[in-house]
């Protein structure tokens, strides 16, 4: 009965739709080629393409004197980024990035780990909306009402006075390098601020690394007899590096590339994303601003390079 | 005789659920101890209170005579074999098997040898640099078993660790599990849902049923003794009769089991210590060694009978779908069972 029912099927296969399909799945190649070209094109053309282009608008000649850019090809751009001025603009930034991404792996690998490992179900849907919902709200008014907590006589303020801890704030202000007159014009408060924008970059990938940690390797490993503070820095945080790593990578290249927090918390001084948007909009310097936009890609490919020496992605 | 592990009343309770309820054991210093059952039926919990991985919720657990309840697992000298191996992705295998010996603060010369011993015992010399995952799932589960061993525990848990590998690879590690055993003289305790594998390598065997245990015996007595309809049931195939046809056939309320090669098909004169029921022949099948008849009885139940295929020779096949046939069988070879009790949620 069936057997008759199953002869009858190859013929029904004549609408045009069908024989394509059929094409597809004969032909696996074209389908892929099919699927891949349109991000492909995206990716390509327009997202490196323009990148490119950009960059190769930093070997063009800027006029001082005029303010005009001519296409004459120089490396002046590029060698200027070594100016002590630039280039310390250039570390500063850096030196940012690397604390921020640090500051930020210490602060979420606990929140990162009690997600991961003590909640599920709906407590674990709390924690997800938890950590993602300050990214929903707008970075600018983020920014800016950060200013405000910070400023002299706002909340945090208040609550150091109540804490009785205003000479412990004056002595840390008081640090060359990290203070400042107020807590919104210091180093630390643009610190604080990068750390609390960026953190459920690094929270996110950390906990998807620990969740993917079986919880028999925890259990082979004290049943070897490994101590909880042996599990810990024997299994735990080298299975997890890989996840410090991504979130990392995102830490570092925002505070890298940024140009609003800078403006509006901590003192004055330019970082390469204040640099650029400077260059460009307010100076018209197009090639400067290219050179500029070279160096977080560059600090980027030496930070990756770093971190695959160190064996990060070897858990993969 | 010392004990190795001695569970007294022990119980653990998840939210309602009784996984182990009022289990008592004692299993002997250098025993080869199985603990088989169905999936939910408690013994894996018991394995993992052993190794302390769960806390039991009530009742007393004594390894080598010392409490272990509230002992956290590293600090019991037990060591454990994982099903799923459990072995450490970012180190090699020289790092894995050592890694107990590291913990305790053992030199790294020292490690490194004991580890490379204990890889020579699996046959696994000269794999220590591997990755696990460049390794097949049979030498995975030799470098699970070095990592435990390599430790000396007094007790070794395996929670079913054959059960990813095909069958002949299973029967492979099965006999040099059993060679390992005697060779190091420690207890194993060995969980599996496998019968076969149960009664091939085990001293004793204790059968699970819902958190509970329904017989702790050899493997011969538990096959030809079984106490309870569940284990007659459970280990091996076994025809449980019951009701009217147990009184009439074995003078007795008790339900009964006898074993499907127990039967022998006949006609002619009963001999004196035998009883018979006839049926009609409802399906045969051929199993290669054996094979295997089901039998329609007059009072409706089904009885399986299994004839050893063991002449070479082709033979005619006897027997037709629809006869009527007579099974005989020996008094002495029916065992009056109790009848499982069906525990709550049943």
């Amino acid at each position: 009965m069936s057997l008759t029912l199953d002869k009858q099927a190859p013929a029904q296969s004549d609408s045009v739709l069908r024989r394509f399909s059929n094409l597809l799945y004969r032909r696996p190649n074209l389908y892929l080629a099919l699927l891949l070209v349109p991000p492909l094109i995206w990716f390509g053309a327009i997202y490196l393409g323009s990148l490119l282009t950009l960059l190769w608008q930093g070997f063009y000649t800027f006029d001082d004197f005029t303010m005009a850019v001519t296409p004459e090809l120089t490396l002046a751009n590029f060698a200027a980024l070594f100016n002590p001025s630039n280039f310390d603009i250039i570390l500063r930034t850096l030196g940012m990035a690397i604390t921020v991404s640090l500051a930020s792996a210490v602060v979420a690998f606990p929140i990162a780990y009690y997600m991961a490992r003590y909640t599920s179900g709906k407590t674990k849907a709390f924690f997800y909306i938890a950590v993602m919902m300050p990214m929903w709200a707008s970075y600018i008014v983020k920014a800016y009402a950060w200013t405000l907590l910070l400023a002299k006589g706002g909340v945090a303020q208040w609550f150091v006075q109540q804490l009785n801890l205003e000479p412990v704030l004056h002595v840390i202000l008081g640090i060359p390098g990290i203070g400042g007159s107020t807590l919104s014009t210091s180093h630390l408060g643009r610190f604080l601020v990068f750390v609390y924008i960026w953190l459920p970059f690094m929270i996110l990938p950390i906990q998807a690394s620990l969740e993917r940690l079986p919880p028999s390797l925890l259990q082979a490993s004290a049943d070897l007899g490994a101590k909880p503070r042996q599990t810990f820095m024997q299994v735990i945080l080298p299975l997890s590096v890989p996840g410090i790593a991504a979130g990392s990578i995102f830490t570092f290249s925002l505070t890298l590339g940024d140009f609003i927090v800078p403006q509006l918390i901590g003192p004055p001084g330019y970082f390469i994303g204040s640099m650029v948007y400077a260059q460009q909009g307010a100076i018209g310097n197009m090639p400067m601003a290219a050179a500029f936009t070279l160096v977080p890609i560059v600090l980027i490919a030496i930070y990756l390079s770093i971190v695959k020496r160190l064996g990060a992605f070897d858990a993969l | 005789m010392t004990l190795a592990v001695q569970f007294t009343h022990v119980s653990r309770l998840f939210g309602e659920v009784k996984a182990v309820d009022r289990v008592s054991i004692d299993i002997q210093d250098g025993e080869f101890f199985s603990m088989l059952g169905p999936s939910g039926s408690g013994k894996t919990t018991c394995l993992r209170l052993i190794a302390g991985f769960e806390q039991p919720s009530a009742g007393s657990i004594r390894i080598h005579g010392v409490e272990a309840a509230g002992l956290p697992p590293y600090q019991r000298d037990v060591n454990t074999v994982f099903q799923d191996y459990a072995l450490f992705p970012h180190m090699n295998v020289l790092d894995n098997v050592a890694y107990g010996l590291k913990v305790k603060g053992v030199s790294k010369t020292e490690r490194h040898a004991r580890a490379e011993e204990a890889l020579a015992m699996v046959a696994l010399s000269g794999y220590g640099a591997r990755k696990p995952v460049q390794l097949s799932g049979g030498q995975r589960q030799r470098v699970a078993l070095a990592r435990a061993l390599v430790n000396r525990p007094r007790v070794l848990l395996l929670d079913e660790p054959l059960g990813a590998l095909d069958l002949k690879l299973r029967e492979q590690m099965q006999s040099e599990l059993k060679k390992l055993q005697r060779q190091l003289g420690i207890t194993f305790i060995f969980v599996t849902h496998d019968q076969t594998e149960a009664l091939s390598m085990s001293d004793r065997v204790a059968v699970f049923n819902r958190g509970r245990i329904e017989q702790v015996d050899t493997p011969r007595n538990l096959y030809m003794q079984p106490a309870t309809t569940f284990v007659a049931e459970f280990v091996g195939t076994s025809n449980v009769v019951r009701g009217e046809l147990a009184q009439q056939l074995n003078g007795s309320s008790l339900p009964f089991s006898i074993r499907p090669e127990h039967i022998r098909f006949g006609d002619g004169p009963l001999a004196g210590h035998e009883v018979q029921v006839s049926g009609l022949l409802h399906d045969i099948q051929y199993q290669g060694s054996a094979t295997r008849y089901e039998l329609m009885l007059d009072s409706g139940q089904t009885l399986a009978v299994s004839q050893a295929n063991n002449q070479w020779q082709t033979q005619a096949l006897t027997y037709q779908p629809g006869q009527r046939l007579t099974a005989r069988w020996a008094r002495e070879a029916m065992t009056a069972l109790q009848e499982t009790a069906l525990h709550e949620g049943q």
